[in-house]
């Protein structure tokens, strides 16, 4: 099964990643980090994630930091 | 006319051609410049040798771009100069500091030449302050060598690359139009200094390793505190260590006269004229501007009744001297302010009238 | 069995974290060229030369061996650097106004010498870490912190395309300028750092590419919208392609 692994502490809110996830698997959570970032979260209940990487490409901040495609 | 790099031979050699010749037998692998008048000879003889033997010569864009290119070698560890005069050693100021705070052994050339600003091409010790002072910003020290003959040029030049590797600080050689261009008999002994292991800081590649970062940038001012309070450590190592001067018929003498680089032969030659005269003349002239031997004026302080300091500028080694001795017996300049140092005869005259 | 299909370069700090702005680009250019310093195994071999602005935190992040020059001056140091050290993989990461302003005869030089160097020059059309002020890539009509009625010819002149004067400089070996707009350019952009890499490996001259990317503090835009002025307002005017590329007949 395909899925994203984020590292909450380097996530800085710029949900560029939201936009780019095809699937919309990634949303703001109700989290807040210890930078005081509200985070993302990945959110795939249905296994739809094609593990395409669109969101870490995107992502300027190394916080989605591993990417598994299966 | 580029002389052969021998060594072990007496040759009769220009100051310029000196240099760049000593710099080459000190092991300088890069060499980086821009011409200007009096120093050309120094990159003409390079950009033949270099090449020659496999090392790197470029004639850069600026000055600015070559005493960075000269940064960027020396970060590898590889002995690297550079050499310019006056109005465009102004333009290295800025790269200079970095230097220190990168503490990189960076060689440089500086043949003064007059000033302010394009000034002209006869010599000059205009630049005292430009070398000892710095002209770039911050808390800073370069180490500055001043030969007075052309051998001692060569000499300094290897004594420069030395000090530079030892304490890793930019290191200058301060010579003038005069010295550059004149022409002296010199025999070229091999480097006489152990090679300095670099291995601990030089640059070449994170391999099994963490990456070295070379770096002056400190945004966080605690850190620049110690890292300053280090600096100056270092600099009270090579003050005390390192300090070099050369010192004459100081033993009861009433005067002292102070002058350094090529200035200081006529001094000499003045001083003797007043012996002659029955007035009790030494001299002591800096090797080293910085370190400044302020201690041993300080010490001469207690027995000479006063100083003259000699040299061809407004008055500019004159403070050091005025600091060194601290107002305890007067301190006097007599100096003319570009060109050619006056004439042992003049200088004896205008000393006689202060007296 | 599912396989990795992305993760962060070796090459990267233990524990690095950027200290770029949210949203960045900044973030994505770094990540790239350390991608490809992986790529090509040659990152222990491998000499930064990092310069002045938002991109001298090079080091912070990428485990190399770097110097930092002073503003202006990367193309300059990595000259000597790569001049000691022929055998060594040398690259300057460097702004616009680091590049193409304050730097510009170095940089020049440095392409017109052929040194077999490779530059990354961040264009993002303003000074960023001062502050946002009208730099050498401000595009016409641009407001900025010293363009406050916008960037207009009679009082403040042309913009400089870089890429394609870098094109014109006989020793430059590739020349091309990518974005960071979409993730498909994204793409393109490691391609083309690759490339610029690869002509220093086999010694063919100097390996440019110009990224144009986002400051969206300093723009006052989210990050989102960034990517927008990117798209409508730099691309039409530093339009992406390759400029020079000698390895192509």
């Amino acid at each position: 099964m395909s899925k994203i692994i984020i590292d909450k502490n380097r996530c800085k809110a710029c949900y560029l990643c939201i936009k780019e996830c095809p699937k919309n698997l990634i949303k703001v959570s109700d989290q807040t980090n210890n930078l005081g970032n509200r985070v993302v979260e990945f959110c795939d209940p249905n296994g739809e994630c094609l593990g395409c990487a669109m969101c870490a490409t995107r992502c300027p901040d190394l916080a989605i930091t591993e990417v598994y495609r299966g | 006319m580029a002389v052969d790099c021998l060594t072990d031979k007496k040759v009769l050699i220009k100051g310029n051609y000196a240099i760049a010749n000593a710099a080459v037998l000190a092991g300088c692998q890069c060499y980086f410049g821009y011409p200007i008048t009096p120093q050309s000879e120094i990159g003409e003889f390079m950009s033949g040798k270099m090449q020659e033997l496999g090392r790197a010569y470029v004639s850069a864009e600026s000055e600015l771009a070559a005493i960075n290119m000269t940064i960027g070698a020396c970060a590898t560890g590889v002995k690297a100069m550079s050499s310019s005069s006056s109005c465009a050693v102004s333009l290295m100021q800025e790269a200079l500091s970095y230097a220190t705070s990168d503490q990189l052994p960076v060689v440089l050339v500086s043949v003064m030449r007059g000033g302010p600003g394009l000034g002209n091409i006869y010599p000059s010790q205009g630049d005292y302050f430009q070398a000892t002072k710095g002209g770039g910003n911050g808390d800073y020290k370069l180490i500055v060598l001043a030969p007075s003959t052309v051998q001692e040029c060569v000499d300094l030049t290897y004594k420069a690359f030395y000090l530079a590797q030892k304490y890793r600080n930019p290191t200058v050689l301060l010579a003038d139009g005069l010295l550059g261009q004149m022409m002296e008999p010199v025999t070229f002994k091999p480097y006489p200094y152990p090679e300095i292991d670099n291995s601990d800081w030089a640059l070449d590649g994170a391999k099994e390793r963490d990456g070295r970062i070379i770096r002056s940038y400190a945004p966080l001012a605690d850190n620049q505190c110690v890292f300053l309070e280090r600096l100056y450590n270092k600099y009270k190592l090579i003050e005390e260590n390192e300090t070099e001067w050369e010192e004459k018929d100081t033993q009861g003498a009433d005067i002292v006269l102070v002058s350094f680089g090529s200035t200081s032969r006529n001094v000499k030659t003045a001083a003797k004229i007043l012996r002659l005269k029955g007035i009790k003349a030494g001299i002591l002239r800096p090797v080293t501007l910085f370190p400044f031997p302020s201690k041993r004026l300080q010490e001469l302080s207690n027995t000479v009744k006063k100083f003259v300091v000699v040299e061809v500028n407004m008055g500019q080694m004159v403070y050091d001297v005025k600091l060194a001795v601290n107002g305890k017996v007067p301190v006097e300049l007599v100096h003319k302010p570009v060109g050619a140092p006056p004439s042992p005869e003049e200088i004896a005259k205008r000393i006689e009238e202060l007296l | 069995m599912a396989t990795q299909v992305f993760k962060i370069p070796e090459i990267y700090r233990k524990n690095a974290k950027y200290t770029f702005c949210p949203g960045c680009d900044h973030g994505v250019a770094v990540r790239l060229v350390a991608e490809v310093l992986e790529e090509m195994k040659c990152a222990e071999n491998t000499i930064a030369v990092c310069s002045i602005g938002c991109s001298v935190t090079l080091y912070d992040f990428l485990n190399l061996d770097s110097l930092e020059a002073p503003h202006g001056r990367a193309l300059a140091e990595a000259t000597g650097v790569k001049r000691a050290k022929p055998d060594k993989i040398v690259f300057t990461y460097q702004g616009d106004g680091d590049f193409a302003s304050i730097g510009l005869a170095e940089s020049m030089h440095a392409a017109l010498r052929g040194e077999n160097l490779t530059a990354i020059c961040i264009n993002n059309t303003t000074y960023g870490m001062t502050g946002g002020q009208l730099g050498p890539t401000t595009i016409l009509g641009q407001v900025t912190t010293t363009s406050p009625t916008g960037r207009n010819l009679e009082y403040y002149g042309y913009p400089i395309k870089i890429a394609e004067h870098i094109a014109l400089c006989d020793g430059t070996a590739f020349s091309a300028r990518v974005s960071l707009d979409t993730v498909p350019n994204i793409r393109k952009a490691k391609q083309a750092i690759k490339k610029a890499f690869e002509v220093q490996a086999k010694g063919l001259g100097f390996g440019f590419v110009e990224i144009l990317s986002t400051c969206p503090t300093n723009w006052r835009m989210s990050p989102d919208k960034a990517h927008d002025r990117v798209r409508e307002e730099m691309m039409p005017v530093f339009k992406p392609g390759v400029y020079k590329d000698i390895t192509e007949g």
